[in-house]
């Protein structure tokens, strides 16, 4: 006992010692939970638009007085010509122009039909469809009020997209995704990268050497980074609480023992690829591009699952975040209890179980 | 054979897949003898090392280290000897008391016992001043004394030494060697791999090795008599000419 007191006290030594690595460990969760939450925000804001309304009646003003009151729009003000809004667009003054129709009123009126054309400036895609969206959206609206004053049934069939509240969406979804990205990073890439580093440095002959046991280093390697990846667990959970104003809807505690699960899976894995691999530089390939793509691309986080294809969707079901991912979204965002995340949690436990027995068979108790 | 050989083996091979890396070596060493272990680059001497320390499983052969088995008592093995890998093998990023007090406490070392020894291990090696130094910032020959004093920290009987003077000046080689030689005197057998063939001189004993094959195995002084040459280099020489073994 004593001896492995010793050893786990000099693996903390050697990432306190580390400045750089501990300061990216600790401020990762941090940079990557307002980088998520903030920057890289799925919801549009400040579009600048300008309007073209040759009809001046009272229907278009009061699409255009609605455009202006609605906060994602920064209204530039009316132009007067196609070829005005053409240069606006090329100039990058204005994101989106909402061009009405020569007699808007009175064909809307008079024949059910009316044309509103929204030009927007898609070389950013994402943001071109979502402010075209957002219009749609409040045109549609308003059409639904005209129609419940006149009771006249209205041919423009607009689908409204704006179903939610974009800013509380993105924080919801990212929160859980960067609990999964940031602990299967440090369990898994930094314990794999600090067993292979004794290997690379011979230091790992002279243990296997002296009366240590071979498990009594592993598992002595994986306990500074379990406390270190519980510190970011808490930070994660602070800062989504008190900086992105996520709730936590559900019980604590259960989140915390799910977090807990997945944390010891991606020790698990770390242990499997530190047995597999002899350098650092193979353990930080292996461990990032095979852990963290997975993690970024297949669990949900950023993409949804229904809608990859077919051979994606099982790959996706090989990736361990995908499963905490989900179980933290249930739990946390939902509110849900055990029984709701009892499928989730037992893929986990039987990864876990996998892994551990698997690398156990793994390890090298010998050098060949 | 005498009761006081603390390593004995007989038929010795390692083999990775259909490569034979050491191929039924026999020796032994007498207790508080200095055993030079030579051979050309790839000629089996780690391998033979690890087989010794308990690191790696023989193919086949039989032997005792310290009075235990290697196939069966590897633990028991573990704790009565001492070793220094061909890599530099302390911490780095640990002060040099951190290293001692660490490896102390791996071979089992009270705190009394860890302060005491490393009070006498600074004081010998005129290191008092470097207690507090990371070992990063030592110099190499420095750092090479500093893991030869912490490999033999827990009076092993067998210290085992793979290629410990590898990129040391010869001032330094040689205050390494008396280093080796109080070792010795204490009663610590001393089993030690090198390229120098200088240092060969200064062994009790060698064997050489050429293509996992012991080739040659006494004195000094008796292999030069035998191969009809003025030093050890020429004794190396003949007998590596022999090797098939590509580099």
């Amino acid at each position: 006992m004593k001896q492995f007191f010793a050893f786990v006290k000099k693996e903390f030594y050697h990432i306190l010692r580390d400045g750089r690595t501990m300061l990216i460990l600790l401020g990762m969760p941090v940079v990557q939970i307002l980088l998520f939450g903030f920057a890289i925000n799925m919801d549009v804001q400040h579009i600048r638009t300008a309007v073209y309304d040759p009809s001046q009646d009272e229907t278009s003003r009061q699409i255009v007085q609605r455009i202006t009151a609605n906060p994602y729009f920064d209204m530039q003000g009316e132009v007067y010509s196609m070829q005005e809004i053409q240069d606006l667009l090329r100039r990058g003054d204005i994101d989106m122009a909402v061009v009405f129709d020569e007699a808007f009123q009175t064909n809307l009126v008079h024949s059910g039909k009316s044309q509103i054309q929204i030009i927007t400036d898609a070389s950013d895609p994402n943001l071109g469809t979502i402010s075209t969206n957002y219009v749609l959206a409040i045109i549609g609206q308003y059409q639904q009020e005209m129609m419940g004053l006149t009771g006249i049934p209205y041919q423009i069939d607009i689908k409204s997209k704006l179903l939610y509240n974009p800013e509380m969406i993105s924080a919801y979804t990212f929160v859980p995704g960067i609990m999964g990205l940031v602990l299967m990073i440090i369990c898994a890439i930094m314990t794999s990268i600090s067993i292979v580093r004794e290997k690379e440095r011979g230091t790992m002959e002279v243990l296997l050497a002296s009366p240590l046991r071979p498990a009594t280093v592993l598992i002595s390697k994986t306990i500074p980074y379990l406390t270190l990846s519980f510190v970011n667990l808490i930070s994660i959970l602070l800062l989504a609480v008190f900086v992105l104003h996520v709730p936590i809807q559900g019980n604590l505690l259960l989140l915390i023992a799910v977090s807990i699960l997945f944390i010891f899976l991606a020790l698990a894995l770390g242990l499997l690829i530190s047995t597999l691999v002899r350098t650092q530089v193979t353990a930080i390939l292996i461990a990032g591009l095979g852990l963290m793509m997975p993690t970024l691309i297949l669990s949900g986080m950023i993409f949804p699952i229904g809608n990859m294809p077919q051979p994606l969707q099982w790959l996706s079901a090989l990736v361990p975040a995908r499963w905490y991912i989900a179980a933290v979204k249930k739990i946390m965002i939902e509110g849900l209890g055990f029984i709701y995340v009892i499928k989730e949690v037992s893929i986990l436990v039987g990864m876990s179980v996998f892994l551990i027995v698997f690398s156990i068979f793994n390890i090298k108790t010998r050098l060949e | 054979m005498s009761n006081n050989d603390v390593i004995k083996v007989s038929g010795l091979t390692k083999k990775f897949g259909h490569f034979t890396a050491v191929d039924h070596i026999s020796f032994d060493v007498k207790e508080g003898e200095i055993f030079g272990f030579l051979g050309a680059n790839g000629a089996g001497k780690t391998t033979a090392i690890q087989m010794l320390c308990g690191i790696s499983k023989p193919t086949a052969g039989k032997g005792t280290v310290a009075g235990y088995d290697i196939l069966r008592e590897n633990e028991k093995i573990k704790r009565n000897i001492g070793y220094m890998s061909q890599k530099f093998s302390l911490y780095e990023d640990l002060r040099v008391w951190e290293n001692i007090r660490l490896f102390g406490g791996i071979y089992g070392l009270n705190d009394k016992q860890i302060a005491d020894k490393t009070e006498e291990l600074l004081t010998r090696l005129k290191f008092e001043d470097q207690r507090n130094a990371m070992v990063r910032s030592l110099p190499l020959g420095w750092k090479q004394k500093l893991a030869f004093s912490v490999a033999i920290f827990h009076t092993p009987k067998i210290v085992f030494l793979d290629e410990p003077t590898g990129g040391v000046d010869p001032a330094m080689r040689r205050q390494f060697w008396e280093m080796i030689y109080e070792a010795a005197d204490q009663g610590i057998t001393v089993f030690v791999t090198t390229h120098y063939m200088d240092e060969a001189e200064y062994c009790n004993r060698v064997s050489i090795m050429v293509d996992g094959r012991i080739d040659a195995l006494d004195s000094p002084s008796a292999l030069k008599q035998q191969y009809d040459a003025v030093n050890m280099d020429q004794v190396f020489r003949k007998l590596a000419r022999k090797s098939t073994r590509a580099e």
